[in-house]
């Protein structure tokens, strides 16, 4: 497949950056588009140019660190599939092709597409975790956890942290992912005594950083690789209404 | 109690305000779309309901103090709808400070994303409308107390009857989306009641929308007249 490429590029953080033009040729479509992208920079290098910059590390689908917007879309034209595990075929031969790093002001890009994500981390650190001891390894089902919330806590916990719901809000709001990792704690009895102060918490990070507000455009859901669903957003915001108003432990 | 302050300053207090705020406004438009259609009955029946709303209450209150609270619990509605939309789209817009070269919106709906301008197009249009039929300063024929005659005669104007007829329709998709959107933000969900969230919100966005266009229509149609 013969591919016209406009890749954003950009020296370093403070650096102005630009859409640059890349004929890629040859490509076959039993490529993933990351090595569609391996390709290009190979010839970059031949070439005495700077290769383009691109996060990845597991190259399949679990890491959460690739991630681009490709045209116009996080993650790609296929559902449901990180970029990494995106393959050419979604392409047709002499497509243009636009890759763009996730746009937020709270994800500053650090070079061409790789942007910095220790915001998401900041919002772990606060509460992404339950600080209760829960022993050591209990027998199967010694705590009963009702079928429903056992899946939906799994459903939860596969957020992979990759941002892509950010790049793709109109608004750059992190709700998506706070949600998720609210709930996938929130759900199971282990998560109850902190349920609300853990909302508080990452609530308040989420704010202090530099997301937007949510508006309910779903965009988050659609371009989600785990598929996380916006229903974890209306629990967050029924949580955090019972933290602020309703919660016996707050001061 | 500055857990107070606190909550009004943070992102998703401002939201659950705007929602909360926003159903308040939604009660009225409904309410106000009922009573708008006793046009349909003749003079004395709407002009009647219009003097009775000032004696609700009654004997607890006396004349118009119900008509008062309700106002100002309108004016505190549309203050605090304004100031929480206006400081959430300042933070949005520096969200995203840097747009995209190409954007591809996968799930975000005509009505979902022009919610801020249908905003202003409704403030414009309230600010219109009571300069129009409950002041009677940009109405060229209007006499106090005669609601009837004052509606009918606005409405023989087509020019007016099509702005009326846009601002409803501006006010429509504001309801399409906001009217599932609230119960999102507050956290009202579940898999019974979110397959109910979107046909209650079309199904309200239709009534109140068909509700009050059919008067601008009937009064251009000739349906109902200055004789009732
Ligand atoms: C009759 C007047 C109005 C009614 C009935 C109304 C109703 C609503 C409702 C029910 C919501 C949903 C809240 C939520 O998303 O949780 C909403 C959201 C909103 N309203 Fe209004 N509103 C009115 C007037 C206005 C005005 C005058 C403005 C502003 C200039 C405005 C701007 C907004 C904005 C920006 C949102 C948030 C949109 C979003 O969540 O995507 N509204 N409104
Ligand atoms: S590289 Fe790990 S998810 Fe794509």
């Amino acid at each position: 497949m013969d591919l016209t490429l406009y890749v954003w590029r950009q020296a370093g953080p403070d650096a102005a950056g630009e859409m640059k033009r890349y004929e890629a040729q040859g490509m076959s479509p039993d490529m993933s588009f990351l090595e569609m992208l391996d390709v290009v920079n190979e010839r970059l290098i031949l070439e005495g140019e700077e290769p383009i910059v691109f996060e990845h590390d597991c190259r399949e689908g679990i890491c959460g660190a690739c991630g681009m917007v490709i045209n116009g879309v996080a993650h790609g034209p296929q559902r449901a599939t990180t970029t990494c595990q995106l393959h050419m075929r979604q392409f047709n031969d002499g497509d243009t092709i636009y890759i763009e790093p996730w746009r937020s002001t709270a994800f500053p890009v650090l070079r061409d597409l790789m942007v910095d994500r220790s915001s998401f981390d900041r919002i772990i650190e606060a509460g992404g975790y339950v600080s209760v001891s829960t022993g050591s390894a209990r027998d199967a089902n010694e705590i009963p956890v009702p079928k429903a919330d056992a899946d939906s806590a799994m459903d939860a916990a596969a957020c992979i942290g990759c941002g892509a719901c950010v790049a793709a809000c109109p608004n750059g709001a992190a709700q998506l992912f706070t949600s998720a990792k609210v709930a996938h704690l929130g759900l199971l009895p282990q998560g109850q005594p902190e349920r609300l102060s853990r909302t508080r918490a990452m609530v308040a990070v989420m704010e202090d950083e530099a997301f937007g507000s949510c508006t309910n455009h779903r965009e988050c859901e659609a371009v989600c690789p785990k598929q996380i669903s916006v229903d974890y957003i209306a629990r967050l915001n029924r949580d955090y209404l019972k933290a602020q108003l309703l919660d016996p432990n707050a001061k | 109690m500055s857990w107070i302050i606190g909550f009004f300053r943070s992102a998703m207090g401002k939201k659950a305000v705007m929602a909360v705020t926003g159903v308040m406004l939604f009660g009225f438009v409904l309410t106000h779309m009922v009573g708008n259609l006793k046009l349909y009955f003749g003079p004395e029946k709407i002009n009647a309901y219009a003097e009775g709303l000032r004696e609700i209450g009654a004997p607890l209150l006396s004349h118009g103090d119900a008509l008062l609270i309700a106002r100002l619990g309108l004016i505190a509605a549309v203050v605090l709808h304004i100031w929480a939309a206006t400081s959430l789209t300042l933070v949005n817009r520096r969200a995203r400070a840097q747009g995209y070269a190409r954007k591809s919106p996968q799930a975000a709906t005509y009505a979902s994303r022009t919610m801020r301008y249908g905003g202003l197009i409704i403030l414009a249009f309230v600010v219109y409308h009571l300069m129009h039929f409950t002041w009677g300063n940009v109405h060229g024929d209007f006499v106090p107390g005669d609601v009837y005659h004052n509606v009918v005669s606005g409405f023989q104007n087509p020019l007016i009857s099509g702005f009326y007829i846009l601002a409803q329709l501006a006010l429509g998709l504001h309801l399409y989306h906001g009217l599932w959107s609230f119960m999102q933000t507050l956290g009202l969900n579940g898999p019974r009641l979110n397959a109910l969230r979107q046909p209650f919100a079309a199904t309200f966005t239709a009534i109140v929308v068909i509700g009050n266009i059919s008067l601008p229509l009937s009064v251009l149609a000739g349906f109902v007249t200055l004789h009732g």
